[in-house]
């Protein structure tokens, strides 16, 4: 087990854990931001940059801080070590610039994109960035390439995270999936059509953290904030079956896997559930799905009933349950 | 019965002479309403004479085209989402090929409608365009009508008719007098 220091809390946790992860255990606003680690998917991280924390104490045997800005997903705690994420000024620099850094290439096409109002890069740039680009010169272009009925790729809106690539790793046994090209040239590769026939293939769209992967079935269907996500599942031969529903009326216009609090996939989904079972009556329905309230989607979104229970007397038994089942939110949390 | 206690007992006093001989209060109140005849109307002879709207006035909308002619609005749904009376609906499309010269981005409104009885003219719509689109206009108000739904404007009113100025509109080219007979046409059509 290692003791870290995280911004002034102190954590333990075993051996091995990335800076991340043990963030991750203290949980709140001081977490960094990640646009390409995804802790399903093994080897991802270190590429975009955004979780750069400041280590100021290397470890208790050797104190020294260390020379430059780490990649918290990627680099290990040591017992002693001292990290600093919102406490430091120029780790909140540092994103900044970050923030620019991604933007350089990414078209600003927000309100064209399906992803806007649920993308990793818009909440990136929003929390932690400036409002303004001083970048002058043309943005990057590719030839589109249509990779298939069910999935659409963007390849100017792609950062490079590689989390599709790792993801394609993962759901086939043969690597069909990569990135091609170096430094500005680089992009999602032309083997990308051959795992749009595997059965696991949508999940790249879910772990896109932004609109470089969109589901084709859902293109320009609704702005996702006028959709209401409804959890529900079935039984499923290839998968969990566990999906959200997003409802627009009566109609599911899209299907995603689950995710947690960081935007991860809780369980990968087949294509099955994702791009053909859009019938209510396909799905056993369990309630709506979570939203944070920080999200636009949250406009308009009911979950259970903020209420104060010790001033409403005799609440029915079903209700009470359901309560045990889900604490009911805290105004102002 | 009593409900309050606040009733106040109110004396008759005896009418004065001045009161009695009743004629110079008739006269008083004659002059009174003489005097308005002269002053300023408070009123105008609408819809003959329209008063003058303040610069910031917020009325009708339009949906903007840009200096080629083509719609700017691409279906992104924040007008919709910032308007506080839920008065926008729209449903996006994809422009297909060919369509180039009439919608600027790759996704357009396929329908867009505003329910003027539900708008309070607030102006977050405009506010909130990314595509500097959507404007309430400082000098045109929603007419009134009869029936209800004839208040719910769809694109056929709301996107600002082609400008004859833009020549290059769907490849027709316009001669001068031509442009000046659809500017003519264009003028004398109701708001």
């Amino acid at each position: 087990m290692a003791k870290i220091t995280f911004d002034g809390v102190e954590v333990e946790v075993p051996d091995g854990t990335t800076i991340l992860n043990a963030a991750r255990q203290i949980g709140g606003s001081i977490v960094p931001p990640a646009m390409c680690y995804y802790t399903p998917l093994k080897g991802s991280g270190g590429k975009c940059r955004a979780c750069l924390v400041r280590v100021a104490a290397g470890s208790a045997k050797d104190p020294r801080p260390m020379p430059k800005l780490v990649a918290s997903c990627v680099t290990p705690v040591q017992d002693g070590m001292v990290v600093e994420n919102t406490t430091s000024e120029q780790v909140l620099n540092v994103r900044k610039g970050i923030v620019e850094m991604l933007l350089i290439n990414h078209p600003l096409d927000c309100p064209v994109c399906d992803q806007a109002g649920e993308c990793d890069l818009q909440n990136f740039a929003f929390e932690h960035g400036v409002s303004t680009t001083r970048y002058q010169e043309e943005r990057r272009t590719f030839e589109k390439i249509d990779i298939g009925p069910l999935i659409q790729l963007h390849m100017t809106r792609c950062i490079l995270c590689y989390r599709c690539v790792y993801t394609a790793n993962q759901i086939t046994d043969n690597r069909v999936h990569g990135v091609l090209g170096r430094g500005d040239a680089a992009e999602i590769g032309t083997y990308i059509e051959n795992i749009i026939d595997n059965d696991f293939s949508g999940n790249v769209i879910d772990v896109c953290p932004v609109g470089a992967l969109t589901d084709k079935t859902f293109r320009f269907k609704s702005r996702v904030w006028f959709t209401k996500p409804v959890n529900a599942h079935r039984d499923c031969p290839k998968c969990s079956g566990n999906v959200v529903l997003w409802y627009k009326g009566k109609d599911v216009l899209r299907t995603t896997a689950r995710k947690d609090q960081y935007g991860e996939v809780k369980e990968w989904i087949c294509n099955e559930c994702r791009f053909e079972k859009k019938e209510t009556s396909d799905w056993i329905i369990e309630g709506p799905a979570h939203i944070d309230r920080s999200s636009v989607i949250s406009a308009n979104h009911y979950e259970l009933p903020v209420l104060n229970q010790s001033v409403v007397a005799d609440l029915p038994e079903s209700t009470q349950r359901d309560l045990e089942k889900n604490p009911p939110l805290k105004l102002g949390s | 019965m009593q409900l309050t206690n606040r009733a106040k007992k109110l004396e008759k006093k005896p009418m004065t002479l001045a009161e009695r001989a009743y004629l110079p209060a008739i006269f008083q109140g004659l002059s009174i309403t003489m005097r308005h005849f002269f002053m300023k109307k408070a009123t105008v002879r609408y819809p003959e004479e329209v008063r003058p709207f303040s610069p910031v006035f917020r009325g009708l909308h339009v949906l903007k085209r840009d200096e080629q002619g083509r719609e700017r609005c691409t279906a992104c749904g924040l007008c919709a989402v910032a308007c506080p009376a839920e008065a926008i609906t729209m449903v996006a499309g994809e422009r297909k090929k060919g369509e180039e010269g009439l919608y600027r981005e790759e996704k357009y409104a396929i329908s867009y409608e505003i329910n003027m009885l539900r708008c309070i003219f607030c102006g977050l719509c405009e506010e909130a365009c990314p595509k500097a689109a959507v404007y309430l206009q400082p000098d045109k108000i929603a007419p009134p009508r009869y029936e209800r739904d004839e208040f719910i404007y769809g694109k056929d009113r709301l996107v600002e008719p082609v400008s004859p100025d833009a020549r290059s509109v769907r490849g027709i080219q316009l001669t001068p007098e031509q442009a000046d007979a659809l500017r003519n046409k264009l003028a004398q059509q109701p708001a």
